[in-house]
């Protein structure tokens, strides 16, 4: 199977190259993950994160075949000709397919995905509804791969404005999330002409999403509450 | 060459469920913390836990920590130590309510509560029946208790040095651990992280074996940096085989598949577990079950064309059930086994899962050795919580659930000790050896001046090789010395590996290479522990010796680095407050 693969060693190469490879598979290389492990055995300079080989770590999206995903579980048969393997478009390379994700994080972070209580907690667990819990499916389940933030045209353009997809659909987690009460203050740090409205709904990242996660849901959800607030 | 050097309060290496729990309580104590991960903080392995974190809230049906106790030390096939284990069960309603408190997504029943699930030898009454125990958020536990750590770290403030590796511990004269040299991935600098309290939480090693459930990044590293700094490793013979990985990809399907009401066939479908444990079933312990598979396999009632692995039957259980409480496992199963378990039983074999040995540790999280003269003493300043560390609540067999609870117990309990340490100390940093770093530059420059030798991906299979064939669930005397005999060499081997690249930016063939060091000292301790325990005891199984034996064996190992010699240690059977539970024989 040949494999056409973005390379690019700042330490080494004057700017990046597409290299190719022409690998023979064994019947136990399923998933393009494991072709790229096989390559990395006969080429050990060629560099990409993994962990889990499951996709639940969020370790291994990049552009495949000009599509973002996660090595992992994108099953080889399902890759038509040529693969062509890049690193995550926008973001800084820092080698091959080893990108930078300091801005999405940084966007992440900006959200501050963590349940605002200032209750004194009680001695048991806080009370939740099955209902109210199951508000939280489709949110919580993100990995943080960033393949929908670096698919979607708006994060491209203002990285550092934009909060993105990713860092969108945890905003939304914690306003959605009962135990929160800075639901406020949530909507306060996204009242922006960047951090929220810069998402013009064309839906790239609901597109890519490895988990099935619907970001742009999220992000009209977080408009309508915004306009509510207003009237 | 002099190396940078930093200096912290506490140097935690991991940034799993056990190091970010640690980190929490440093952080909000207000210490100068450093967190260091080879991946990402959510990254980490942690985040794959899928069944729930064990306890007895009661939620469902009446349940205390007595029983839980009891399964415990039953499930650790009396190799557990009772004063950890009581100290875990006790502990683990509180651990759960404030990991709730911090926001973790559980699941919920109808009145709010928490929702629990039951779960492999969690029994209720002391062995009568399953009990729901297995406090869960779908089958996501661990990503939503690592994700919600990770973001109460966040809140605190905690300094994480993302993707540096922490390569060696320093240690001085006097034996005490002053802090850690690491490298910076991105740049190539290695630095050393001078602290006046250092944790290992550096997660499982599974990647010794072919076939597991465990991360690429699961390599043993702290084991490794602490068998070369002179310490034992204890108890490594006991390695857990999951009962279901995923045929051909091992991939984990949780145990709460069988919680929910799912259950083993046989190629005759029939649901064998009943002959093999009465009275639990599917949901015995994980030794018995495996064993009870691979005997299936072996006498020739496994199923499809080789005959070479069981189903996991749960489209009884319907769509709706599936959907709600195991929708992860569908897409594995989608995935990586092409059925869809609405329909088809899924094909599973037991694989190499979780490590019960490992690095010494006492209740509060800090690193013990023998003292010499028959007890233990501390070493200063060195710690270890989570799967890297045996201390020793799962003994010989680990109950499923329970991991996760001591990650938060004893990440926690850890963290609090190191807080005390600091705050009785005088303030200053103890004096560090001169050649403080020296021997882990020595190991990159080998690296890097290598110009030949073998290929690092090539010595790992041949371990990976080795340990599965001659240390599997069912182990045999030849077998076992064979094992040893090619370990050996594979050891050695390690040691004259070579990488083509040696480039200073992200250069993941050097890591690989350090991994790989330390992958080979964990394998070598397994399999010489292994070698010399001559009875059978949790997931320890011996053709020749197949009964526990409590007169000679009911001792822990310690395996030295140094010449790979043994040493042995009494087990705790005395618990904190209660009465201890005796050794008897184990029925499921
Ligand atoms: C698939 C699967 C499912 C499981 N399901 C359950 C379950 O349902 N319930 C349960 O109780 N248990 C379960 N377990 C077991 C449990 O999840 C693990 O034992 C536990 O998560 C390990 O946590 P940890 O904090 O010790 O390590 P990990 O989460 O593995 O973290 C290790 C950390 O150490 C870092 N690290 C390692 N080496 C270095 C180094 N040299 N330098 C710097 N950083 C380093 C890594 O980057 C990582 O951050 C499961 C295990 C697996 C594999
Ligand atoms: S829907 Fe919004 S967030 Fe999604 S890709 Fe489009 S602009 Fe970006
Ligand atoms: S929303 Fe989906 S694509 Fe985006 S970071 Fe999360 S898991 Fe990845
Ligand atoms: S390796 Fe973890 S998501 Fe692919």
């Amino acid at each position: 199977m040949r494999f056409s693969i973005y390379r690019y060693n700042p330490d080494a190469d004057a700017k990046p190259y597409m290299k190719d490879y022409d690998i023979a598979l064994e019947p136990t290389d399923r998933m393009l993950l494991d072709a790229l492990v096989r390559i990395k055995s006969e080429d050990d300079t060629f560099s990409f994160r993994r962990s889990c080989r499951e996709g639940v770590c969020g370790s291994d999206a990049m552009s495949i075949n000009g599509k973002n995903g996660l090595a992992c579980i994108t099953k080889l048969v399902d890759l038509k000709g040529t693969v062509v393997i890049r690193p995550l478009p926008g973001l800084p390379v820092i080698r091959d397919l080893i990108v930078d994700m300091s801005q999405f994080f940084k966007q992440y972070h900006s959200v501050k995905p963590y349940v605002v209580n200032n209750d004194p907690p009680p001695e048991k667990e806080r009370l939740q509804s099955p209902e109210d819990r199951e508000e939280l499916n489709g949110l919580y389940e993100c990995i943080l791969c960033a393949c929908c933030s670096t698919a979607c045209p708006s994060f491209w353009w203002n990285p550092d404005k934009f909060v993105g997809p990713a860092g969108l659909l945890q905003a939304y987690r914690f306003i959605a999330d009962t135990r929160d009460h800075a639901t406020n203050e949530r909507l306060d740090n996204l009242e922006d002409p960047y951090r929220l409205f810069r998402c013009h709904s064309i839906m790239n990242c609901v597109d890519v999403c490895p988990k099935g996660l619907h970001p742009t849901r999220a992000i009209s959800k977080i408009k309508d509450l915004l306009v509510k607030r207003m009237v | 060459m002099a190396m940078a050097r930093r200096q912290f309060d506490a140097v935690v290496v991991g940034a799993g469920g056990s190091g970010m729990r640690a980190a929490l309580q440093l952080a909000e104590a207000r210490l100068k913390v450093a967190v260091l991960s080879k991946v990402f903080p959510t990254r980490s392995h942690t985040v794959a836990a899928q069944g729930g974190v064990a306890a007895s809230l009661g939620n469902v049906t009446e349940d205390n920590w007595h029983w839980h106790m009891y399964d415990t030390v039953k499930g650790s096939d009396y190799l557990g130590d009772q004063d950890a284990i009581e100290f875990m069960c006790r502990k683990a309603s509180e651990v759960v309510y404030e990991l709730e408190h911090f926001g973790m997504p559980f699941d919920r029943l109808d009145n709010g509560k928490i929702y629990q699930r039951p779960f492999g030898g969690h029994m209720q009454e002391y062995g009568r029946n399953p009990v729901p125990r297995a406090c869960a958020a779908a089958d996501r536990t661990g990503h939503a208790m690592l994700h919600t750590l990770y973001q109460r770290n966040l809140r605190a403030g905690t300094q994480f040095f993302v993707e540096w590796m922490a390569l060696d511990l320093i240690r001085d004269q006097d034996g005490d651990v002053l802090g850690v040299v690491a490298l910076e991935m991105e740049t190539g600098e290695v630095m050393i992280l001078q602290a006046k309290t250092t944790l290992l939480a550096t997660g499982g090693a599974g990647r010794i074996f072919a076939a597991s459930t465990n991360a690429f990044i699961n390599t043993g590293d702290g084991l490794g940096m602490v068998a070369r700094a002179g310490l034992p490793l204890q108890d490594m013979e006991f390695y857990q085989f999951h009962p279901t990985g995923v045929h051909g990809a091992g991939v984990l399907i949780t145990e709460g598949v069988r919680g929910e009401g799912g259950f083993l066939l046989n190629k005759n479908g029939e649901r064998f577990m009943e002959r093999y444990a009465p009275t639990a079933k599917d949901l015995a312990s994980r030794d018995v079950v495996s064993r009870a598979m691979a005997t299936e396999i072996k006498e020739g009632r496994g199923c499809g064309k080789y005959a070479d692995h069981i189903l996991l039957k749960l489209d009884h259980l319907g769509a709706e059930v599936i959907e709600k409480r195991l929708p992860g496992i569908r897409e594995i199963a989608i995935k990586f086994s092409n059925v869809d378990p609405v329909r088809e039983p899924i094909p599973v074999v037991p694989t190499a899962h979780y490590m019960m040995g490992g690095i010494p540790a006492n209740y509060h999280g800090q690193v013990v050795t023998p003292d010499g003269v028959g007890g233990e003493k501390v070493v200063r300043g060195l710690y270890a919580a989570g799967e890297c560390a045996c201390v020793s609540v799962h003994g010989a067999n680990r109950l499923g659930c329970n991991s996760l609870l001591d990650l938060l117990v004893f990440g926690k309990s850890a963290g609090e000790r190191m807080v005390a340490e600091v705050r009785a100390d005088d303030g200053a940093f103890k004096d560090l050896p001169p050649d403080a770093g020296e021997a882990s530059l020595a190991r990159l420059a080998r690296l890097d001046g290598a110009s030949s030798g073998e290929k690092v991906s090539a010595v790992g299979a041949d371990m990976r090789r080795a340990m599965q064939l001659h240390c599997g669930v069912f182990r045999f005397p030849d077998s076992l010395a064979e094992g040893v005999r090619q370990m050996l060499v594979i050891a050695e081997r390690a040691k004259h590996t070579f990488i083509g690249d040696k480039s200073k930016i992200f250069n993941t063939a050097r890591i690989e290479a350090l991994e790989l060091d330390n992958l080979a000292e964990v394998a070598l301790a397994t399999m010489i522990s292994a070698e010399a325990r001559k009875e059978s005891r949790g997931a320890h199984d011996r053709s020749d010796y197949p009964n526990r034996d409590d007169a000679n064996w009911m001792k822990h190992s310690l395996w030295y680095k140094d010449g790979n010699r043994l040493d042995y240690k009494a087990v705790t059977l005395k618990p904190l407050t209660v009465a201890a539970f005796e050794p008897k024989a184990r029925v499921y």
